[in-house]
């Protein structure tokens, strides 16, 4: 099964992952988050402790499954290879950058879609920033940016990750050892097994469709390539559909209850940040979960980076506040980021600067 | 044969090296990639830009001669 051979296949895995992501947040997900990648991965590092904002614990069982649907249909389809070496600890750095700057715009490249889909303008400033950022990141690999080549190493090393999200399953479903939020976005969740069975789907599509929110700008601007674009348009059009249909779509900045704000600046540099950072990762969040689960420890550790950067972001008070209204007054409060945010986006761009110039192919030396 | 070794490279390094070497040669072009998405991106590009990719598979590797 190829999926990435032509156009209109491309454009089916992008309508079934919409499929997938719309289930999801109709089943109980909050619904303009459905299955973002940043979001519920920071979520899941709550889970685990790694950070104590009370209100996003959960182990979410979409990333647990988006792992592990790629690392089975990575094995059965002979794509599985366990590879490392390609500058691991820039990648973790990369990772963090990927989560701060997302954190700050309030979500992954996925999720800015899924907002776009559901008429929340913030998310179409935002596009702004990240097409930039991401254009950033191609000129960078025209003046030959590049990690190094990544090896074949002992094959128990890719086995890692996906090993370490069914601990992760195991514990949330037969103890009470991880954390779980009572209210705030955390708490609000597909069933368990839904959820699971949607990211194993989700990851087995994306793993076979190649869909990176990245790459797909990315290659648009290098080649003049619409193949990846072909997906994530798929996906925006099911989700404006489901949106449409079940009365989810208000389009507006500052919409209470949307998890979002309208600070553009930040907006744009939240997620330029992100777009740079990722084409310098090779991939999206949602990329590097997939390439993860194919036996890519070089991604496995962008994964933990992404991880530690969503623990910074509540530790240190990183992450922006969302529009929301007030239950007393009724009155709607503005969502915000904060300086700390603020400072952090901007370290991350500069370092982005420093890796994208500094990081040269053999021969582009 | 001009020989492009894009093994163990992040995308889009790969299809940035082939189309490269593509555009200076005058011969068929060998590519040398690790991944099978690399592959099929590197074969797509070939078809596109109308030229014959002809693909065999060298361990865990591909070897991808275009002309």
């Amino acid at each position: 099964m190829n999926l990435s051979d032509s156009k209109k296949k491309l454009a089916l895995a992008g309508v079934l992952c919409g499929i997938v992501a719309a289930l999801l947040a109709y089943f109980g997900n909050p619904s303009n988050m459905a299955i973002c990648i940043a979001c519920f991965i920071r979520d899941t590092a709550g889970a685990l402790g790694m950070h104590q904002a009370d209100t996003v614990q959960y182990a979410r069982p979409e990333i647990i499954g988006m792992v592990l649907g790629a690392f089975v249909i990575a094995v059965a389809t002979k794509e599985y290879r366990s590879t490392a070496g390609s500058s691991p600890m820039i990648r973790f750095v990369l990772g963090m950058i990927i989560m701060i700057g997302s954190l700050v715009f309030l979500g992954c490249p996925l999720r800015m879609v899924i907002r776009m889909s559901a008429g929340d303008l913030n998310a179409w400033v935002a596009l702004i920033g990240f097409i930039l950022g991401v254009a950033t990141g191609a000129f960078a690999l025209k003046k030959g940016f590049s990690l190094g080549r990544s090896h074949e190493t002992n094959k128990g090393s890719g086995v890692v990750l996906p090993a370490l999200m069914a601990g992760i399953l195991l514990l949330a479903v037969f103890t009470t050892l991880l954390k779980s939020s009572e209210s705030g976005p955390g708490s609000l969740h597909a069933p368990i097994l839904l959820a699971l069975i949607g990211g194993l789907v989700f990851g087995a599509l994306a793993q076979k469709s190649r869909m990176c929110f990245a790459g797909s700008i990315r290659d648009v601007i290098l080649m003049r390539n619409f193949d990846l674009l072909t997906v994530i348009l798929g996906l925006f059009v099911v989700m404006l559909v489901f949106n449409v249909a079940t009365g989810r779509f208000t389009l507006g900045f500052d919409t209470p209850g949307v998890i979002a704000h309208s600070e553009h600046l930040w907006n744009i540099l939240g997620m330029y940040a992100v777009g740079f950072a990722a084409v310098l990762a090779g991939g999206c969040p949602l990329r590097q979960l997939i390439l993860a689960g194919q036996g890519s420890s070089d991604s496995a550790v962008t994964v933990l980076g992404l991880f530690f950067g969503a623990a910074l972001c509540h530790n240190l008070g990183l992450a922006s506040s969302g529009t929301a209204l007030n239950a007393e007054t009724g009155e709607v409060v503005a969502g915000a980021v904060t300086t700390n945010g603020k400072v952090a986006v901007i370290i991350c761009i500069i370092v982005c600067f420093v890796i994208g110039f500094t990081c040269k192919r053999e021969k582009a030396k | 044969m001009k020989e492009v070794d894009a093994r163990g490279l992040s995308c889009p390094e790969p299809l940035m090296m082939t189309a490269e070497a593509l555009k200076n040669a005058t011969g068929p072009v060998k590519v040398l990639v690790s991944e099978a998405h690399q592959k099929t991106n590197v074969e797509k590009y070939a078809k596109d830009h109308g030229k014959k990719a002809v693909t065999t598979e060298k361990g865990s590797e591909f070897e991808i001669v275009i002309e």
